[in-house]
């Protein structure tokens, strides 16, 4: 593909007027037909598969307990908490997007917002279900995961990290799930009005609750969504912070680290952005987006990457760093554990974390590279696979190292570990693959307001230069 | 006329300048009860319409504040009061250990009391209005702007208004049946 100069590149292209950008997007839902091809039944299909893979480990880690997993004692903490800091970084670009953008007014954000809270929304679902599957009987751990007052007369502890973490992560997906409903309703009003099939019609008009776009409800809606904005942008950076205290609070050797929830932050906005940009590049080319997400926005989204992928380099060198200038025995040998890899049997796993994250995404410095559809298939993938391979390092790595050297003792992930790893991947992409069968993927009305305003900078601009001329020409 | 068998009188127009517009002279000639229907928000309309409700914010602070509270309280009287638990001497009310979940409560509380708020003062769920009687309406979710002088305008005259709206440059204008 040829080079383009980013600037150039219009943030919606084509001549596009209100209803060409409804047959866009808005009858992507509509016309159910055209889900009905290899590029979506395939996709589909497959996660189907693994979405049956994680039933069949989720029924026989309920009967057999979670000794069916590779953890032990000292590891306690391995696959599942890897799992689950992993899924919910990924979530967090979703509400980045939505949220931090809304209030910087990036304009480009609207393109790609519904997309990724939805993203949100269903990396939540499969980063909370690890925490309570390693419960082993979640039905029984209720009442230490929320307080309600029950026949045992005790409470949760609220001086635990765990607690904060099952509020922020309650609140963060309740919050998702509402903002991305109330940035829904105007669109399922579009549908209703579009929809010539009866039942489609009864379904999407329940779901706008009548929406009629009067310009009161405009003003209320409007004030409600900014400031659910607002509150979103604190939130998401509470949520990583939070998960990220749940190891620096401790005294594990390599938890112990003052570093952990800025780092946390980039990190999961990191994972995320990179897997929008995965997940956008096939669902763009299979249902004609290209016109409403354009060049400029992976390009964007590719500097974001970079830059968060910069401030997660800079954490590693600090872990580095922390451990050396503590002058502890422990974080020394703990150093030694991860990056000898001449002796030590999981230090493949620190470099390759090193190659992934840190030295792969520097592609990203060329315009050339953004604008490359392999570039940004192989950066992205890379991303995602070193996110996950930080937090084994993190999480399981510095488990097996203890202060006790006799009870050192190695961690090996099972089969089953695995089939629940890639039975929430295949979840996650099946439910993907059903909100865009289902649901507007980008947001129309959004979408509309912006060509709006682009329209206005354009008549604006025009008269300009007919005043500074004079009107001669 | 509190008793006409419409609703109101209805222009669809085709950009939201127009309807701005056609807002402002509707107001100069002294009509009141009016409401815009619009794709997508349209700034400065509803300052137009003379309409400003702040009870939005209000609401979501006071949420902030109750979930501030409760979050705070839930914690001190369950770790201190109800369950005291004395962990290696720390303070049972150890309030700096309480500020994620005092923090998350706040934001939970605000948010669904914005959420829910602007929903019940906006009348949503509401299936059915007089403004679907007209089959163009469909499009005011598309790529139409409408404006709706209500029959409770003291101003209002079926006639009368219907002719000015006409003289607004509207696509169309048709009566709202009730």
């Amino acid at each position: 593909m040829a080079y383009q100069d980013i600037d150039k590149v219009p943030l919606i292209e084509g001549d596009q007027t209100f209803s060409s950008i409804d047959r866009i997007i808005a009858d992507v839902p509509l016309q159910q037909k055209r889900h009905n091809k290899k590029s979506w039944l395939a996709p589909t299909g497959v996660a189907f598969i693994f979405v049956n893979i994680l039933m069949v480990t989720v029924g026989w880690l309920l009967y057999q307990g979670i000794g069916i997993w590779g953890n032990n004692i000292p590891t306690a903490w391995a696959f599942d908490i890897v799992n689950f800091v992993w899924w919910i970084g990924i979530g967090h670009a979703g509400t980045l997007i939505s949220a931090i953008l809304l209030l910087m007014r990036q304009q480009w954000r609207n393109s790609i917002n519904r997309f990724s809270e939805a993203m949100t929304i269903f990396a939540v679902m499969c980063a909370g279900m690890f925490p309570l599957l390693h419960t082993g009987r979640p039905w029984v751990a209720f009442y230490w995961l929320f307080p309600f007052p029950n026949i045992l007369g005790i409470w949760p502890q609220f001086k635990s990290p765990l607690m904060w973490d099952v509020f922020a992560v309650s609140t963060y997906f309740t919050v998702s799930l509402v903002f991305w409903y109330i940035g829904l309703i105007p669109d399922f009003a579009t549908l209703r009005d579009r929809a010539t099939n009866v039942p489609a019609k009864y379904v999407y008009a329940f779901l706008s609750l009548g929406w009629r776009g009067s310009a009161k409800h405009w003003h209320r809606y409007e004030q409600a969504y900014l400031l659910l904005a607002g509150l979103s942008t604190p939130l998401v950076l509470s949520v990583h912070s939070i998960v990220s205290f749940d190891f620096a609070v401790s005294v594990i050797p390599g938890w112990n680290t003052s570093v952990f929830p800025p780092y946390f932050v980039a990190g999961a906005v990191y994972a995320g952005f990179a897997m929008v940009i995965l997940l956008m590049i096939p669902v763009r080319k299979m249902y004609g987006l290209e016109e409403i997400v354009t060049m400029k926005h992976f390009d964007w989204m590719a500097k974001i990457t970079l830059a968060t992928g910069l401030i997660v380099a800079y954490g590693y060198s600090l872990e580095v760093f922390y451990g050396w200038y503590s002058g502890s025995k422990m974080e020394h040998s703990l150093l030694v554990w991860r990056m000898d890899f001449l002796h030590q049997p999981y230090s493949w796993a620190y470099w390759s974390l090193i190659l992934c994250n840190v030295l792969i995404p520097q592609m990203f410095w060329s315009a050339k590279a953004r604008q490359s559809w392999p570039c940004l298939i192989i950066v992205c993938v890379s991303v995602n696979i070193g996110m996950w391979l930080e937090r084994f390092v993190i999480i399981p790595m510095s488990l097996m190292n203890t202060y006790l050297p006799s009870s050192n003792r190695m961690y090996y992930p099972t089969i089953w570990d695995f089939s629940m790893f890639f039975g929430t991947v295949g979840f996650f992409i099946f439910m993907m693959f059903l909100f865009i069968r289902f649901v507007p993927a980008i947001n129309v009305f959004e979408i509309k307001d912006l060509l709006h305003k682009l329209h206005r900078e354009k008549a604006s601009k025009t008269e300009e230069a007919v005043a500074t001329t004079g009107g001669k020409h | 006329m509190a008793n006409s068998p419409y609703f109101g009188i209805a222009a669809q127009f085709e950009t939201p300048e127009a309807l701005i517009a056609a807002v402002r002279r509707a107001r100069e000639a002294g009509y009141s009860k009016m409401d815009a229907y619009t794709p997508f928000p349209v700034h400065g309309l509803s300052d137009e319409l003379q309409f400003r409700d702040e009870r939005v914010p209000i609401f979501m602070f006071l949420g902030a504040c109750v979930g501030a509270l409760s979050g705070f309280f839930l914690q001190t009287y369950t770790n201190a009061y109800d369950y005291p638990f004395n962990v290696g001497g720390r303070p049972l009310v150890a309030y700096a250990a309480w500020v994620p979940v005092t923090f998350e409560c706040t934001i939970l509380f605000s948010a669904l009391t914005g959420v829910f708020s602007m929903i019940i003062m906006n009348g949503l769920p509401k299936p059915f209005d007089p403004m679907f009687n007209i089959a163009s309406f469909a499009r005011a979710s598309q790529d139409r702007f409408f404006l709706c002088i209500e029959a409770k305008d003291p101003n209002f005259v079926v006639e009368d208004t219907t002719t000015f709206m006409e003289n607004l440059g509207a696509l169309s204008v048709e009566a709202v049946p009730r």
